[in-house]
Parts: structure tokens; sequence; C-alpha cells
């Protein structure tokens, strides 16, 4: 260095990195707030537009069966409910997968086997096959996560052409021969929950997978190497002792992904048949409340009421979401903090 | 966190969103100011329609064809939306022109104040289209078919059905009915048809755009219908002619007004249109017509014009984009399957043509 006492480190900032420092900052804080403003406009003004429909159908329109704009009848007792079981059945299905997607991952299944495939050619350390595990790992995490990159209309229509054919004949066989047990008693119709749901479930299996395998990753070392010494085999260990000191993050990861099935539009108004119905078998259509929304709003135009219920609509569907995730957020945070202390 | 591609996912959408509202709003200014047309000779025309999913598949046609031979110099946009968001986008103006099959209410056309015009452009037989293995003809009786969509018939073997079908083994299965889920011209003029068949319906589910269906699962769209039509096996839904005819749909047979039980073809269908007068709003519907051979459930469908609109150079490319379906366009109608328009109902349609005018 020449001129250490120009360096620029040593001197003072100049009045323009000053300003430059200080325009940054403000801009910083101003997108900053932006984002919340926006956030409190959008839920002010949704709220603002369904006050005509809350001051005119009250309660009654959270506990009506009926959604008739002809003769100015809502209720969205069936649409909640549908939201909630099918989002209860995707996340019965996802979480199964997901878990188990996440165990995959985090145990390096996949690696150890294409280490095992390499070593009997004698190149595990090969310069550059000896990378191949750790890449094969690498390549199927993000495949998995590349599944939340599929837009919905994509979903919606792979469940259409796919999936709904898939099924007919299982579920048939089932409603046939176990009627008597409630989930398969009505006859499966193509568009319904059961379709509805088994899509939605692969679409929330990224977000429980990449939660689920994060939580198991930071379980420590420690105690997976414990509870090796005692004696216990790999399966013993994964199920009793790094499942269950996970588990608090995984559940997180599970309600996460129950807010993004909540409000899961586009494929669940192609798939769930769209009728105003309550019915516990998983065969029967139902409807949801993103896929009312998507179906009507085109027809609202200008009339205030019609466009107020929809608004209401959404405040419900808003409400329960926002619950759901400040529960999943909570319980992420427990389950995070719990684990600090051991590393 | 490390779950940025799922992160990354809900980013493709939040992009995709804003992409699809600047395009919306895009493609509203030129219809709200006016300002599409531009004022230099070679600038490109946009003319912006929306409404009908009746009329699609020969709009769709049209459009393209008069586009590629108007290169450069006006191109046409046509959204298969539904009739009811059709005829509110001609309210709320943000189209240059509409479409709808169960044109305007007086209510809704005093919404526009720059008043409207209804134009019918073609016609259209709508067919109770079906998947039922084994079963290729199928005759519905009025009664049944109106029972059907009632949910007074809800098996495949009723005896209903049976009746005007002897030797035809039918499954002893559910029917499984699909309606449509948006705001329709088609289940305006069928559910018109029904009411007018059968008193029940009229009283129980009414001539609507959007009923609220006493049975059925929703699909969107004459192409969503379609779509779950095929793949539904055991199930019924009524769709444009065109639509079943493209995609090899079972059409059943369905008893017309004189008894008889006809088939859906473009014959019958021009049978039923042929006594339509039409009076000087060029409105009309015959919801269960007379005559031997006709099918029962036929309608022409609209375009809803402006009868002021700002830019004369726009108000041009339109009458001319008219014309050119009244004249040329006729001849494809049929290979799509739709009625071509008779030569008396095309000329009293150019005539009205002149009611639309520029500032």
């Amino acid at each position: 260095m020449d001129h250490p006492t120009r360096s620029p480190i040593s001197r003072p900032p100049t009045p323009f990195e000053r300003v430059t420092d200080r325009v940054f900052r403000f801009a910083c804080s101003a997108f900053a707030w932006l984002t919340i403003i926006v956030m409190a406009y959008i839920v002010l003004q949704i709220t603002w537009k369904a006050s005509p429909a809350i001051s005119e159908y009250g309660a009654g329109f959270l506990s009506g069966r009926k959604w008739d704009p002809n003769t100015s009848e809502y209720g969205i007792l069936p649409e909640i409910w549908g939201t909630l079981y099918s989002s209860l059945l995707a996340l019965f299905i996802g979480s199964f997968f997901g878990i188990a997607v996440a165990v995959f991952l985090s145990e390096g299944y996949l690696g150890n086997f294409v280490f095992r495939v390499l070593k009997l050619f004698g190149i595990q350390f090969h310069r550059f096959w000896g990378k191949l595990p750790a890449w094969s790992e690498a390549t199927l995490k993000n495949l998995v996560e590349l599944l939340a990159a599929i837009p919905s209309v994509v979903y919606g229509l792979w469940g259409i052409f796919v999936v709904m054919p898939m099924l007919r004949e299982p579920c048939n066989w089932l409603h046939e021969n176990m009627e008597w047990f409630p989930l398969f008693s009505t006859r499966y119709q193509g568009p319904g929950m059961l379709t509805a749901s088994f899509v939605l479930a692969i679409m929330i299996l990224p977000t429980i997978s990449a939660i689920a395998r994060d939580a198991l990753v930071a379980v420590p070392p420690k105690l997976r190497e414990a509870s090796y010494g005692l004696g216990a085999t790999r399966w013993e260990t994964i199920l009793s002792v790094v499942l269950p000191t996970a588990s608090g993050g995984i559940f997180g990861g599970i309600v996460l992904a129950f807010g993004r099935a909540l409000g899961e539009t586009m494929a669940l108004a192609m798939l769930v048949g769209n009728m105003n119905t309550i019915d516990v078998s998983i065969f029967s259509p139902a409807n949801t409340l993103a896929a009312l929304l998507a179906n009507n709003f085109s027809e609202a135009g200008s009339d205030e009421m019609k466009v107020g219920v929809l608004m209401y609509a959404g405040v419900v569907l808003m409400a329960i979401t926002l619950f759901v995730n400040m529960i999943g957020s909570l319980i992420l945070q427990r389950a995070t903090k719990g684990l600090k202390g051991m590393r | 966190m490390q779950i940025t591609p799922s992160h990354l996912g809900s980013y493709v959408a939040l992009a995709a969103m804003l992409v699809a509202t600047v395009g919306c709003t895009g493609g509203n200014k030129p219809a709200a100011n006016g300002e599409g047309g531009g004022s230099g000779s070679t600038e490109l025309v946009k003319l912006q329609g929306a409404g009908a999913s009746f009329p699609a598949l020969l709009y769709g046609a049209w459009f393209k064809t008069y586009s590629t031979e108007h290169k450069g110099s006006v191109q046409v946009d046509y959204q298969s939306v539904g009739s009811g968001s059709g005829v509110s986008a001609v309210i709320d103006g943000t189209v240059d022109f509409g479409a709808s099959d169960a044109a305007m209410t007086e209510e809704e056309m005093a919404k526009v104040e720059r008043g409207v015009q209804l134009l019918p452009m073609t016609a259209g037989a709508i067919v109770i289209a079906y998947n039922l293995e084994g079963v290729n003809e199928l005759k519905l009786s009025r009664e049944a078919y109106a029972g059907i969509f009632l949910k007074e018939i809800t098996k495949w073997n009723d005896p209903k059905i049976a009746a005007t079908n002897e030797g035809v083994e039918l499954p002893d299965e559910d029917i499984n009915v699909i309606v449509r889920s948006d705001s329709s011209g088609t289940t305006y003029n069928f559910t018109q048809h029904l009411a007018a068949i059968s008193e029940k319906f009229n009283s129980e589910v009414g001539i609507n755009k959007a009923p609220n269906w006493p049975v059925g699962t929703k699909s969107k769209g004459n192409e969503g219908v379609t779509t779950s039509l095929k793949q539904t096996p055991g199930s019924i839904g009524y769709v444009e002619y065109g639509y079943a005819e493209k995609t090899g749909l079972s059409m059943a047979s369905l008893e017309n007004k004189s008894g008889k039980y006809i088939k859906p073809t473009i014959a019958s269908a021009q049978a039923a249109l042929a006594a339509v007068e039409f009076p000087p709003s060029l409105i009309a519907f015959v919801p269960d017509p007379e005559g031997e051979d006709s099918w029962p459930i036929v309608t022409y469908t609209w375009i809803i014009a402006y009868k002021t609109y700002d830019d004369s150079k726009k108000m041009d490319a339109f009458k001319d984009l008219i014309n050119y379906c009244l004249t040329t366009g006729q001849e494809s109608s049929e290979e799509l399957g739709y009625i071509p328009l008779p030569e008396a109902v095309t000329s009293k349609v150019k005539a009205a043509l002149d009611n639309i005018s520029a500032k």
C-alpha cells in the first residue's frame, strides 16, 4: 500500500458516501414498511368491501348451507367444511410421504447406495466419481423441492387426466366392498374430495419435506451417537431418538403446509367438483372457499352485494389461514429454541 | 431457513399474478379510454372481446383467420370466459365487444351508457352428451332428461330411461350429472328449455345463467364440462354440439315437441331455427321449437357491440370484422358444428351495423 492514509478503511467517509449510506438505509426501511402497509391495505380493503355482506348476513353466513345468487341466499358452511376436510386429508397423505422423504434425504441413504455401487468398481475416492454420492443427494433434494415450482393449473390438469382414472378402480372396489365404512359411503365420481386431496398432498409435500429435513439434520449428532452407543439399531435410532427430537420442527412444517393447503385454489377448483355438500365420504364431491371465490368472482361484476359476499368468504379464508400459520410459526419457534442448548 | 425452492414457488406464483394483472389492465386500457387504435394510419387496431364459451370454437377460428389476413392492421382477441362474464365486461367497459348466448336483459342494457347493439352471429344446438360404456344409442324422453337434472332420476336403469331404450343394456349405476360452474349462456338456454317442458323445473330451479342446481358436480366452461364427461364414466351433461362432436362424445336423442326422437345434427337444429322471426332488437329465443324434425334445444348467440365507439378506426375495423364473419365466416360454421345463419338473418344483422357509430 502506497498511501495507507487514503485507504478506505482508515479515512473518514466522504459526504457522498454518507449520503448514499443514508439513502440506502432509508430505502431499506421504506420498502420494509411498504410490505407491511400493502398487507394491511389488502386486509382493510377486503374487510371494507365485505362490510355490506357482513352486516347483512352476519354469523348466519358461516352456518348457512345454500349458495344461491338468484335468491340472494348465501352460506359457506359446506365450503368451510370442504376447505378444512380437504386440507386435513391432504396433510394426512402429504405428511406421511413428506416425512419419509425427509428421513431418506437426511440419513443419506441414496448417498450410501451410490457410494457402495462406486465401491464395486473401486472408484469411490476418484476425483470425479467420488463426488457422485453428494451430487445425487443434492439432486434428489432439489427434485422434491422442485414440486413446489409446478404451477397449480398443471397440477389440476394432471389430476383430471392422470389421478382421476388411476383412482377410479380402487375407489370403486373400496366403495363396493366397504360401503358400511363412512369414509367410503358414496360412489367415486371423479371430481371430489379424494382426488383433490391427493393432488393437494403432492403440492404440499415439498413444504413438509424441506422443513422436516432441516429439523432432522439439526438433531445433534451427539444424540445419534449415544443411541448407537447404547446398542440401538439404525431403525430404532431413527424412530425413537431422531424423529422425536425433531418432532417439533416437523410438526411446525406440517402446520405451515396446512396453511398452504387451505389457500390452494386453481387445482382444487378443477378437481373438487364444486358441489355444496357436506359429506364425510372421501369420494363425494365438495367445495372449498378458494374454489368458490375462483368460480364466482368473474360473475360478481359491479354488484356490491355479490362482491361483498365473496369478500366475506375471503375474509373467513384469511382468518382461518392466518390462525393456522400463527400456530405453525409458534411451534416452529419453540422447537428450534429447545434444540439450541443441546449443541 | 433452507426452503428457498418453495419460496421460489411462491415468487413464481406472485410473478404470474403480477403478469396477469398487468395483462388485464393492459387489455382494459384501449377500451376504457379508446386510445387503442392510435392516430397513425399504419398503427395496429386491437379489438378485445370476451364472453360466451358456446361459440368460442367458431369465434376462435374466425378471429384467427381475420387477424392473419389483416396482419399488422387489425388484431382480434377473444377470451372464452362465459356469457355472464362477457356481459359484465361490456357493462364495465373492459372490452371492445362482448359475446353472450343469453343475449342481454333490458336491465343489463340500461347499465351501458354508450348503448349496446346485439348482433346474432351464429346458432348452435345444445346437446345432452353422456359417457356410458357400451351404450352408443340413447333416447331420452322429456320426462327422463328433465328428471335427471331435477335429481328425480338417479340411476341409469331407471324405468323412465329404460322405457324408451328397449334392447339397450343400462347399468345399475348412479348417474353422474355434470353442470356448469360459471355463469353461462349455455346453461341459460338449457334451463329455459327445461323450464318450458317441466313445470317442476320452472318452479324449483328456474331460468338462469347460474341456477342453484339440485344435482351435479360443476365444471368451468363448455371445455370443462366436455373434459369431465370424457373423464367420468356414467356421466351426463349438456354442451354445445360442436364440443361433443369434436371430442367424439355420445349424444342422446331427445324427444321434441311433436313427440319424435331426434338425433342432434346440423339439419335438425336448422329446422328448429327456421321459424324464428327476429324483432328489431335482434333478440329471440326458442325455448321449445315446433316442427317434426326440430332438435329441441337450440339458440342463437350474439356479439354485443357498443352503439358508439370513441375511435372511428376501431369502429371501422369492428364493422369489417362482423361483415367478414357474416359472409366468408359463415362458410366454416357447419364444419365446426354450428349452424350458418339464414340469408334473411345476415341481411338484418348487416343493416343493424348502421346503428353503430363513432364519436
